[in-house]
């Protein structure tokens, strides 16, 4: 991520105008912003079967066949996926990795947005991409595609075995296993699914399907001791390295610990675990009944519940606090501590913290329009279209990105005026 | 009727997923599943029913198995029953691997869950569900038809029904946008849309062998001027097998992926492509089985999408169909959704004159192609084919009054009745209401 | 007219004791069993029926809070009792009206079934007689014409049972001695009623049978007298609220 230090947090207002490229464009899609708010892009389409990217009205030099899925890394560069002579690969910043593929899709960026992955299918063979370098080893088929946050590994899933279609005898022997950057691990399972990366590096982690019947998590490629009905996706203690996933056990949902279970009460549903940054306290989202939808910290459900939906939690940096997005009968909150913003919307986004962990903001749509609410007070302007608020260092101002009357709006505003 | 009604000559099926899996059974592992289902996984509602059936018989004639097969009560629902679950309760699991294999026969290939025996029990007793049940303890046990295992294991492996991997899907998307702007220039699929209004979801049969529902759903779109995208990872396919095989587990992870995808797009709702069994499983079964009474991001099937479209005079009708039409009502969005009326309405406003099939709405005989009858494959084709004979005489009586085409808005149904529409030779034309939508539709010259 | 007589007998109370009659031809022996049946047995047949119905429903309850609590979040009133309702009217469904003969024998053996012998002035007496609680009775001849009613409804479904294939097919043992069962009291009650022959033995048959059946009902499957109100009203609420449909 560009440090949000060097940001501009002094200009109160930018504005560069973004409906008027239209004159110039058959259609645009849908605009994309930097982290850092200076720029704005889109796809463009210039004649048949002729795309750009506009990025503050200025076009890339060069066009290509069909273009998707632009993505600002986090540090500012602009990536899309892009395809010239039938031929696919990555294109930052207008210029194509020297890799062509089958197909890309999927990119991944590094927190720090220095790598940019991608999964790859070249021949019908299947593998994962990072700065414009494939995997040494391809495979039939992958799925699941990781990137590690500093980047600087790669995980998914890889078939190892082929099998005919209808051979069900082989696919339950096992033909699916886990590879990290690229190189398989020795055990084979039904499934592999989600993975998690640990801190260090290190270790991979997968939920994983031993039998037709019994899942349970693979660490590097050997299996916790114990079997589950169920499991979700793993997750890693920041500093231990122990691995935490949810396990269904006798229809019942709770957390284990590197196969042990650690919570005592037992929940309808529980997934999205999280640790707070210091890796102190565990929370993850929960059913506590049925049709009953909440959060549990350590394993205590917060007292407030959701009929449809929890979604997006987050714990504040300094990890006292979790928010989270809510939603019931089709109106969507905003829920901080286990209490309900009085403002509800027709759509909210994940909430973010300001540093100092003060502060919520997220951005919201009612009737049409979006807008940011900040500590459950909803800025007054009606946008087109709005980005997640971000807070600066100090956390007493945030900037927002929208776009009003066809005109895209960088504002820096300090939380008190708001 | 094209074919005289003569008793179906029972021919041994060898389904190799059957025989493999039942090789394998042993009597500890038989006794052991079944009472592992029956007092661990299953309540009150199974034993509930199991006492309160007082075999009586009056569930039959809703089976058009049971119609279809001359009345002959090894067909009727409570038949059923009686040659699986009572048999396994009275003996307390201890049945053998041969009686396992003949349940999963029965309970995968000879009930469609269609339910419609649950409106004619005058207890509500739920046979679907015990079927389900039935169909549980073979999955545990590993004695499935193979093909739809084969269909579970690729649910399992790449989230969708038929195999697609990640880049085929939105390779296709993009092949079927490419082609819709031969006729609309400007038409987009939009991919990966955060903030849309809907995600249209589809079955993997769409994808994969008919890709041009895709590209008729996205021309509706388009014209409609509906905000909308597609995901371009999995979670795309509403569609689930594991939910037939038993496979609750697998029916879980692919709906959680299904509702979690469009919770990271922030729809507001899912549209789903002309399906049944894929609205039985995002509306009130893989829901549930999550934890969601209700699904979280709501559901709404493309035929309540169509009529929203028409009745807000967002699509407009150039031409009306002119041919006269037959409506087949799916079971699981009507007598599962309540959807005949509306469905009703849109062919209404898209065709001339519809001719009314009897039953008709809840009460409309099954397809015998749903509740993972017809992905058993086929070495089940001919009994399922044969196995609805009263579906034949149904739509030839509607022919008989003038009906021509016969919509039938669920791909399962689709394929059924085709196989019906053959065997029986009936020669009548089958499509789905988008088929006729899109052609009667107004469209940008 | 023996008609006549027996009813005077009951008016005058000498019905209760028919142990002048008894001691006269059969003595002690009778007269004990006929205490014992009519005394300990019926109240022993009364507890376990009534705490067996309890305890069955309870359980279910129980069972459904334990592991399918989900139930009771579709649980609904409107659709409950409106699944009910047409299930209970003859005729209101489409399975009523496909059957019509079954329909009628079904509805006139319940309602013959549940109200003659809470309104047959026998049985009344014997309650005066006990609790000191009385209420109005139905007609003799309407008693004896509704008791032929469930005896004829009885021999209906036997013999729909022997020869309807669907029915035959899943018929067990036990569906015989359940609709004996239900037959036995009807019969006794009838035979004793009209005083033919051994209308000692009838009057004691018939308790025991009146009993055995009372007995039975939590216990076998004439515990869908408990059961069928809460399967309807499940199946009517997820037909009503979630499947917005006709469940009959």
């Amino acid at each position: 991520m560009l440090s949000a230090e060097n940001w501009d947090w002094e200009t109160p207002e930018k504005l560069i105008a973004f409906a008027d490229w239209n004159e110039n464009f058959a259609w645009i899609e849908e605009p994309h912003v930097s982290c850092d708010g200076e720029k704005i892009a889109a796809i463009v389409n210039i004649a048949e079967g002729e795309f750009s990217v506009c990025i503050n009205g200025e076009t890339w030099e060069n066009a290509f066949e069909k273009i998707w899925y632009p993505r600002f890394a986090p540090d500012g560069r602009l990536t899309a996926l892009v395809s010239e002579m039938g031929e696919w690969t990555v294109a930052v910043d207008g210029i194509a990795w020297e890799n062509k593929f089958g197909y890309v899709w999927n990119t991944l960026f590094s927190e720090d947005g220095n790598h940019i992955a991608v999964a790859v299918q070249q021949d019908m063979a299947y593998c994962m991409a990072v700065n414009d370098t494939p995997w040494q080893q391809s495979y039939s088929n992958m799925t699941n595609p990781l990137l590690s946050s500093d980047g600087k590994r790669t995980a998914a899933t890889v078939q190892v075995e082929d099998f005919g279609e209808g051979d069900i005898q082989k696919f339950q022997e096992g033909v699916f296993t886990a590879a990290l950057d690229g190189k398989p691990w020795n055990t084979k399972f039904v499934n592999v699914w989600k993975m998690a990366i640990s801190p260090d590096g290190e270790k991979l982690a997968a939920e994983v399907r031993v039998s037709l019947y019994d899942y349970t998590i693979a660490v590097n490629g050997r299996p916790w001791d114990k079997t589950f009905g169920c499991v979700w996706e793993p997750i890693f203690h920041p500093k231990s390295g122990s691995v935490v996933a949810p396990v269904r056990t006798e229809g019942a949902w709770t957390l284990a610990e590197d196969g042990n279970l650690i919570w005592d009460r037992r929940f309808v549903q529980l997934w999205h675990q999280m640790y707070s940054p210091d890796g102190n306290k565990l929370a993850a989202i929960v059913a506590s009944k049925f049709g009953k939808w909440t959060i549990a910290v350590d394993g205590k459900p917060w007292s407030v519940t959701f009929k449809d939906l929890i979604t997006d939690a987050a714990f504040s940096p300094d990890g006292r606090r979790i928010a989270a997005v809510a939603k019931d009968d089709q109106k969507w909150k905003v829920v901080v501590d286990g209490a309900v913003w009085e403002n509800t919307f027709d759509m909210a986004w994940k909430p973010v913290f300001s540093p100092d962990s003060k502060n919520v903001a997220a951005k919201v749509e009612k009737n049409g329009k979006y807008t940011i609410v900040v500590n459950d007070r909803l800025w007054g302007h009606e946008c087109e279209t709005i980005w997640d608020p971000i807070f600066n260092s100090e956390g007493d101002k945030v900037l927002l990105r929208s776009i009003e009357d066809g005109k895209y709006y960088r504002r820096v505003i300090t939380v008190n005026d708001l | 009727m094209a074919e005289p009604a003569k008793k179906v000559e029972e021919k041994k099926i060898i389904d190799e997923g059957l025989e493999m899996g039942t090789e394998k059974l042993t009597q500890d592992r038989i006794e052991n599943v079944i009472n592992r289902v029956l007092k661990g996984e299953s309540g009150a509602r199974l034993k509930a029913y199991v006492d309160t059936c007082i075999h009586c018989g009056l569930c039959s004639e809703a089976c058009h198995y049971y119609l279809s097969q001359d009345n002959d009560p090894r067909w009727s629902p409570v038949g059923k029953v009686k040659q699986t679950l009572w048999e396994m309760i009275k003996k307390k699991g201890k049945v053998s691997p041969d009686f396992i294999k003949r349940a999963a026969e029965i309970a995968s290939t000879e009930c469609n869950l269609c339910k419609r025996c649950a409106m004619y029990c005058p207890f509500g007793i739920d046979i679907a569900y015990m079927m389900l049940v039935v169909r549980r303890i073979n999955h545990l046990l590993g004695v499935t038809p193979l093909y739809i295992q084969d269909t579970a294991h690729s649910h399992a492996a790449t989230f969708n029904q038929m195999w697609v991997k990640d880049d085929e899907w939105i390779d296709t998307l993009q092949w079927q946008e490419e082609e819709a702007q031969g006729e609309i220039p400007t038409l987009r699929i939009p991919l990966e849309k955060e903030g849309a209004d809907i995600m249209y979801s589809v079955i993997g049969p769409e994808p994969k062998f008919q890709a041009q529902l895709i590209y008729q759903a996205a021309v509706i779109m388009d014209v409609a001027g509906v905000n909308w995208t597609m995901p371009a990872t999995p979670g795309w396919d509403n569609s689930d097998m594991a939910m037939f095989t038993g496979d609750n587990e697998i029916m879980g992870r692919l709906k959680r992926a299904h509702f979690e995808t469009a919770a990271r797009l922030r729809v507001k709702k899912i549209v789903m492509g002309e399906c049944g069994h894929a609205f039985r499983s995002v509306y009130d079964v893989g829901n549930r089985w999550l934890g969601w009474r209700m699904p979280p991001i709501p559901v709404v099937h493309a035929i309540e999408f169509y009529y929203n479209l028409l009745k807000e005079g967002r699509i407009k009708i150039a031409k009306k169909f002119e041919e006269a039409v037959t409506l087949n009502d799916p079971c699981n969005v009507s007598r599962g959704g309540g959807l005949h009326d509306k469905a009703r309405y849109v062919v209404n406003a898209i065709c001339e004159s519809l001719v009314e099939m009897h039953p008709n709405r809840e009460y409309n005989y099954c397809c015998c192609a749903g509740g993972g009858v017809i992905n058993c494959g086929p070495p089940y084709k001919m009994k399922r084919v044969e196995g609805n004979r009263i579906k034949a005489e149904q739509l030839f009586a509607a022919k008989a009054r003038g009906a021509k085409v016969l919509i039938a808005p669920c791909h399962n149904c689709h394929s059924g009745l085709e196989d019906i529409n053959h065997h029986y030779g009936l020669g009548m034309e089958i499509k789905f209401i988008g088929d006729i939508l899109y052609e009667a539709m107004e469209k940008p010259a | 007219m023996i008609h006549f007589k027996r009813l005077n007998d009951l008016l005058s109370r000498k019905y209760w004791a028919p142990v002048s009659a008894v001691k006269e031809h059969k003595g002690e022996a009778m007269n004990t069993l006929y205490n014992f049946v009519s005394g300990p047995l019926a109240w022993v047949a009364f507890i376990i029926f009534f705490v067996g119905c309890l305890y069955r429903l309870i359980r279910i309850l129980v069972l459904v809070h334990k592991k399918e609590k989900y139930i009771y979040t579709y649980m609904s009133w409107k659709y409950s009792f409106r699944s009910i309702l047409h299930w209970v009217i003859p005729f209101a469904t489409v399975n009523w009206r496909k059957h019509p003969v079954l329909t009628i024998v079904t509805f006139a053996f319940h309602i013959c079934l549940i109200i003659t012998p809470i309104f047959l002035l026998s049985h009344i007496i014997l309650w005066d007689e006990s609790w000191s609680v009385s209420w109005w009775s139905l007609p003799d001849s309407l008693v004896q014409a509704m008791t032929l009613i469930v005896i004829g409804s009885c021999i209906f479904f036997l013999i729909r049972r022997l020869i309807s294939p669907e029915v035959q097919y899943v018929t067990f043992a036990s569906d015989y001695i359940i609709l004996a069962i239900v037959a036995a009291p009807f019969v006794t009650g009838f035979m004793s009623y009209y005083q033919w022959f051994g209308y000692q033995v009838f009057t004691i048959l018939h308790i025991l049978s009146g009993e055995i059946m009372l007995i039975a009902i939590p216990f076998t499957r004439l515990s869908h007298m408990l059961f069928s109100p809460l399967t309807r009203a499940y199946m009517g609420s997820e037909f009503g609220g979630v499947r917005h449909a006709r469940d009959w």
